[in-house]
Parts: C-alpha cells; sequence; structure tokens
C-alpha cells in the first residue's frame, strides 16, 4: 500500500508556481526524501500533505485519505514537523510534551507508555523540567520531533528538520528516526543536505515546483550518463576555476579539495583537463573516473534543466 | 471536545502567569490606574487661591469676603494693596481669583445704589473658571439679598418674611458630586478592555511568530476549540479585574454600588465579547506582535475618548456622535455608571445591553470566520 499519493497536484502563488504538477507515490514503511534546492517547493509539497494548505490543482490521498475531503482524518494519523518546530519556550518539556499530547486527545493510559519511551529515546528525561526556550537547538529539535509523535503517527512529515543543527546532533536525529523506520512509521522528509538524502531509502529530485526524477540514491545516480573524473590538485579553488572557464560552469564543480569534471568523453577530457592545468602552472596530482555522487547528479540534472530553458 | 478546551486554557494560564510582567499588567496597573482616578484625577473645584482688593476698607467689604473665606471653595490668601498688584498675582499663577471693591462700596451699599463688586478671574482652565463663577455668584447672591432684607427690615421697623423664591440644588445619584464616583466604575469599562484586548490580540499573534500556530493546525484540534481555548482565559482575566477593581473601588474609595452585582456580572460578561472579538479579530489580521500592540493602542485610545468616559457625548460634533454608537465602550459605561451610582436595572439598561450582545456576537462571528485550519 501507499503511504501517500499524489496526482499533477499543483499550488500557484498569485503568478508564482511553488508546485507544478508533481506526481508521486511513496510506499508505506520507508523513508523519502524530497531532495532539491531552498526554493525548489519543498515547504510547500509538505504543506499540502499535511492537508494545511489546499492545492490549487490535482489531488492528493494521504494513507489513503483525500488531502482536501478528509483532511482532519489525515491530521489524526500523522505527525507533521513544520521547518521552525514551534515550541512554547515558556512551558517546559514536559508540559509541551503533555499539551501536544492533550490536543491530539491520547488516552491518560496510553500516554504514561508513550511519554517514557519518548523521553526516553530522544534523552530528554533529565530536561523534563527545563523550559524549551532553554534548551540547546539539537535538543529542541528532539522535542520537536517528541511532539510531533506523542499520538503514534503512521506517517511522519519532517519539513527540513535538521536545518541548523549541528552535525552531532544531526547524526543523533537520523538514528531515531531509523528507529520510527523499524517500528513501522512511514517518514517523508525534505532536505537540501544531499549527504542526508544517502540515508534515505528512496529520494525524490526537486526543483522549481516539478520532481525531476525519483528512485533510490543508487537509481538517481544511474541517472547520470555522463562518466566523473576526480581531479586533485595542490590548489583546488583555482584548479576549478580555471576548469570551469574552459569546460563550462554546469560541468566543474569543488568537491572539498576534489575537482568533479562531468564528461561524455573521459578518455579525451582527462587529457585536455591535465593540459589546461599544465598552462596554467597548477600543480596536478591524481585524475580518475570516480562514481557519481548525488551532488554530481545534483548538478548534472539541474544544470541540464537550465539548458532546456524550463523555468518556473 | 471540552477536555481540548479544558488544555488550551490551562495552558494559556500557565504561560500567562509565568511572566512576571504579565502578573503586574493584569493585577497592579487596574489597581493603579484606580488609585490615579481616585486620588488624582479629580474635576472638583475646591480650596481656589483667591486675592481679595478692598480699596475703600470697608466693613461691608471685610464682611464679604469672610463669606467667600469660610465657604469650602475660596481659600484668602492674598490682601493686595492696588489694582495693580492684583493683576500681578493673577499674572505669575499666584492666585486663579481676586475680588475687587472699589472706593464707595460701602457707601454706594448705604446710600442704596448698587455697588460694583469686580470678580477677576483665571480662564485658562475654562472648566475650572465657569464652576468657581458659579460659586462666586453664589455667594455673592446669599450677600445681596441678606442686605436687601436688612434694609427693608430696617425701613419698616419689622422683620419680613422670606417671600423670595430660593434655589436648592440636590444632585441625585452623587450627591457630594464626588468626580471619583464617576470616574471609578468608568475605570472598570477602561481597565478591562485594556488588559482583555491586549491579551487576546496578542494570543494568537504570538503563536503565530514562534510557528505553533502551524503546528496547531495540524492537529485535529476544531477552529471553535482553538477560539474558545483563546478566549476563555482572558475572559476569565477580565471578570477577576472587574472584580478588584470594584472590591477596591467599594471597600477604599467608598464608590457606592446600588443595582445588582448580578446583572454587573451579566453586562460585563457581555461586554467581555464585544472585546475578546476585537482582539481575537486584531490577532488574525495582525502578522507580528508588534502590528497587534499597535493596532490594539489604535482601537483602544479613540474607544476610550469617544465613550463618555472623559468628555461627555452630547458635546461632540455629531457625525462623531454617530460613530459613538459603534464603541461597545460608550454603553458598558452607561451600564456601569447606571448599576454604581443609580442603582437601575436591566428594564432600563436593556437596550444598552442589547447592543453590546448584538456587537459582541457580530465581532466574534467575523473575527472566527478568519480562524481557518488551511490556508489557501
Amino acid at each position: 500500500m501507499d503511504a501517500l499519493r499524489t496526482e499533477n497536484l499543483t499550488k500557484i502563488f498569485k503568478r508564482f508556481t511553488a508546485v507544478d504538477r508533481l506526481t508521486l507515490s511513496v510506499p508505506a514503511g520507508g523513508i523519502f526524501g524530497l531532495v532539491g534546492p531552498d526554493g525548489a517547493g519543498k515547504t510547500t509539497v509538505m504543506r499540502l500533505l499535511a492537508a494545511v494548505m489546499i492545492p490549487t490543482a490535482g489531488e492528493a490521498w494521504v494513507l489513503g485519505h483525500h488531502s482536501v475531503r478528509e483532511a482532519e482524518r489525515i491530521k489524526e494519523r500523522i505527525g507533521y514537523m513544520s521547518q521552525r518546530f514551534g515550541l512554547y519556550e515558556d512551558l517546559t518539556v514536559i508540559e509541551n510534551i503533555n499539551f501536544y499530547s492533550d490536543i491530539y486527545g491520547v488516552t491518560a493510559g496510553r500516554r504514561r507508555e508513550t511519554v517514557r519511551e519518548l523521553l526516553s529515546f530522544s534523552g530528554l528525561e533529565a530536561f523534563q523540567k527545563r523550559r524549551a526556550g532553554d534548551l540547546s537547538g539539537g535538543m529542541k529539535q528532539k522535542l520537536g520531533l517528541a511532539c510531533a509523535l506523542v499520538h503514534r503517527p503512521a506517517l511522519l512529515l519532517l519539513d527540513e528538520p535538521t536545518n541548523g543543527v549541528d552535525p552531532v546532533s544531526r547524526r543523533d536525529f537520523w538514528r531515531i528516526l531509523y528507529r520510527l523506520l523499524a517500528e513501522g512509521v512511514t517518514i517523508v522528509v525534505s532536505t537540501a543536505y544531499l549527504d542526508e538524502a544517502e540515508r534515505c531509502g528512496r529520494i525524490g529530485l526537486m526543483h522549481k515546483g516539478r520532481l525531476l526524477a525519483t528512485g533510490t540514491p543508487a537509481d538517481v545516480k544511474r541517472l547520470m550518463k555522463e562518466t566523473i573524473l576526480e581531479v586533485r590538485a595542490t590548489v583546488p579553488r583555482r584548479a576549478a576555476a580555471v576548469l570551469k572557464d574552459a569546460m563550462g560552469s554546469e560541468a566543474v564543480s569543488l568537491f572539498g579539495d576534489k575537482v568533479h569534471v562531468a564528461t561524455d568523453v573521459p578518455g579525451k577530457d582527462t587529457e585536455m583537463v591535465a593540459e589546461l592545468l599544465r598552462k596554467e602552472r597548477i600543480e596536478v596530482g591524481d585524475i580518475r573516473p570516480v562514481e557519481p555522487e548525488l551532488e554530481d547528479v545534483f548538478v548534472s540534472v539541474l544544470a541540464k534543466d537550465r539548458e532546456n530553458g524550463i523555468h518556473g | 471536545m471540552g477536555e481540548r478546551i479544558i488544555r488550551m486554557v490551562i495552558k494559556e494560564f500557565i504561560q500567562v502567569f509565568r511572566d512576571p510582567r504579565m502578573k503586574a499588567v493584569i493585577f497592579v496597573v487596574p489597581v493603579l490606574q484606580l488609585l490615579i482616578f481616585g486620588y488624582a484625577v479629580s474635576t472638583d473645584v475646591r480650596h481656589v487661591p483667591t486675592a481679595v482688593y478692598d480699596a475703600g476698607n470697608s466693613a461691608i467689604g471685610r464682611d464679604l469676603a469672610a463669606r467667600f473665606g469660610s465657604s469650602d471653595y475660596f481659600d484668602i490668601t492674598d490682601y493686595p494693596r492696588s489694582h495693580a498688584e492684583a493683576e500681578r498675582l493673577i499674572d505669575r499663577g499666584d492666585v486663579r481669583m481676586a475680588l475687587v471693591m472699589n472706593e464707595g462700596f460701602e457707601e454706594n451699599l448705604r446710600a442704596g445704589r448698587t455697588a460694583h463688586l469686580q470678580v477677576i478671574i483665571d480662564g485658562t482652565d475654562s472648566n475650572t473658571a465657569g464652576m468657581v463663577l458659579g460659586y462666586v455668584a453664589g455667594v455673592t447672591a446669599d450677600f445681596s439679598q441678606e442686605v436687601m432684607m436688612e434694609r427693608l427690615g430696617r425701613a419698616r421697623g419689622m422683620t419680613v418674611g422670606q417671600e423670595a423664591v430660593e434655589l436648592r440644588t440636590r444632585a441625585w445619584f452623587n450627591e457630594n458630586l464626588e468626580s471619583r464616583n464617576y470616574y471609578i466604575p468608568g475605570v472598570i469599562a477602561m481597565m478591562v478592555m485594556l488588559i482583555t484586548l491586549m491579551l487576546t490580540s496578542m494570543a494568537v499573534v504570538r503563536e503565530k511568530e514562534i510557528g505553533t500556530m502551524e503546528q496547531i493546525m495540524v492537529t485535529p484540534i476544531t477552529p471553535l476549540e482553538f477560539i474558545l481555548g483563546k478566549t476563555i482565559p482572558f475572559g476569565i482575566i477580565g471578570f477577576v479585574d472587574v472584580i478588584i477593581i470594584t472590591v477596591v473601588g467599594v471597600f477604599w474609595f467608598e464608590v457606592p454600588i446600588r443595582g445588582s452585582l448580578l446583572l454587573l456580572f451579566f453586562a460585563t460578561a457581555l461586554y467581555l465579547m464585544t472585546a475578546l472579538g476585537v482582539g481575537l479579530f486584531i490577532s488574525t489580521v495582525s502578522g507580528t506582535q508588534q502590528q497587534a500592540m499597535m493596532s490594539t493602542f489604535f482601537f483602544f485610545f479613540p474607544a476610550v475618548l469617544l465613550s463618555g468616559f472623559m468628555f461627555p457625548i452630547a458635546n461632540m460634533p455629531e457625525p462623531v456622535q454617530w460613530l459613538t454608537y459603534i464603541n461597545p465602550l460608550r454603553y458598558f459605561l452607561v451600564i456601569v455608571r447606571g448599576i454604581f451610582l443609580k442603582g437601575i436595572g436591566a428594564d432600563i439598561l436593556w437596550p444598552q445591553m442589547a447592543a453590546l450582545a448584538v456587537m459582541g456576537t457580530t465581532i466574534l462571528w467575523v473575527a472566527s470566520r478568519r480562524i481557518t485550519k488551511t490556508s489557501s
């Protein structure tokens, strides 16, 4: 069974098309990542799926319920964490959790068990009496997640949950998500971080309101026809600049201390790269073809999108 | 459904009372306002500093001056020795009024001619000046009448009956014309409006600002539950404020309460509906707490000025008077003053109560229509 399904889901704000004919299905019991740069329309999709926004056109079914006609049924069964998860900062950790439990109508008997579990896996047990406003960013994050889970939802929608959270807290957060997954919760998470996208079972690449590709991270990587040449140079930043000038900015990108060059003709371009850098007196270490990373795919897909002249 | 509302209410109370500044606003500010209006703001005119210049230095002049001095309204503080000196005293503001009797004041009276008493009054504060003139006329009239009687008596060699029309004024409902009796019931209307308006308008906007609004909207809560959860706590706080102000007003300032307390509370409930409705409406149209605060004051100040709290509505230009018909404060002032001072009941106050009920339900309905769980 699909946890959610959309058909030509479209949202237009005045003249701006935030989501453009999105057709997608997400099977139950997995982590689905909605991946795209800022402004791709991820948040709008999440809101449409959480049934707090009415689509301009198209339809969506979440857990089998229609997102407009049965909005309230959806709300009972999903957990949603908005980008800026709103906590009552003047309430304590436990007061926040209890408040959401009350609003979701969690019965007293089930609540004790759930709250204990939530506190333990989020590591907030010791901070129950602390005000939410006094928690660190990562802790707030976990409290937000705990609040979205008080009613044991079957589907969890997380809108850029780790935005602005330190790497250690991000790892903790993902550990919690895997635990939830093991308990059978379907998770849809939007993110602009590609390392997070790699952690998802399936991803959908979004750009300018449109879904460009879906599949497992490996599937999506296979979409890439070009080969990636990894160039090691002593001054990677300058090397990248030189190569961009010569080969076009879509083909070249900087990955830490390495430069990636996308090419259809790896043999010929290996020579060319070496030649170009030598001319600029940049010392070249090693040039070799590598497996594309998600970011390579992303850069390449976005570049093609731009070439095709499709603009939102 | 009831459970959820109760939880919302409890949450609001926790939030309000956890903030010490909020506690002060709710409980201290009304009492402070009451003290200001009870002690400091008084339109009663008493102890007007007065100068007396009697050019003839006559016995009758002294007698007249003494009558002024012995009344509660005037304190004779200076005896200038020239007209010019009297003027200077007024110019400097040392005295508010000067009584001037020219040479021949006594002779004129004795000879049966009209004697002129000149009253110079500082008219910068026109209201006070008007009242002072009234007192002066009263004292002078008494004096004239006595002089006349005395002379008639002397002429006929007997005492005459007092066959004259004597003015005996009696103010009903506020016998001593104490301004605090007039203002303190008004403070109830004003403070309750301000506090409930502020709390309600902030309550929803704050949730929008910190992002909890979106989170609440994805829960199964109904808009009605949300609205009740956001208004009931502030309604209760409004009631508590009414009780505090009433208790302090009645027991400390001895403002009489002649009507039914039950009716007062019932009318307060109607009035609170309008305040909560306006607050909720402001909350739905504002994006930030600053905007809500500005809108609250933009509504509140005209509402107070055009309510008859300080300035009588009858004195306002006619179009402005029409405007006051949509001002809930106007109606509630009539009700509180009626209940406190006149002791009148619903048989007389029903039109005001009906007006509040209509306005309250209308604005609450409009505001709640604006709160929806889905955005488009």
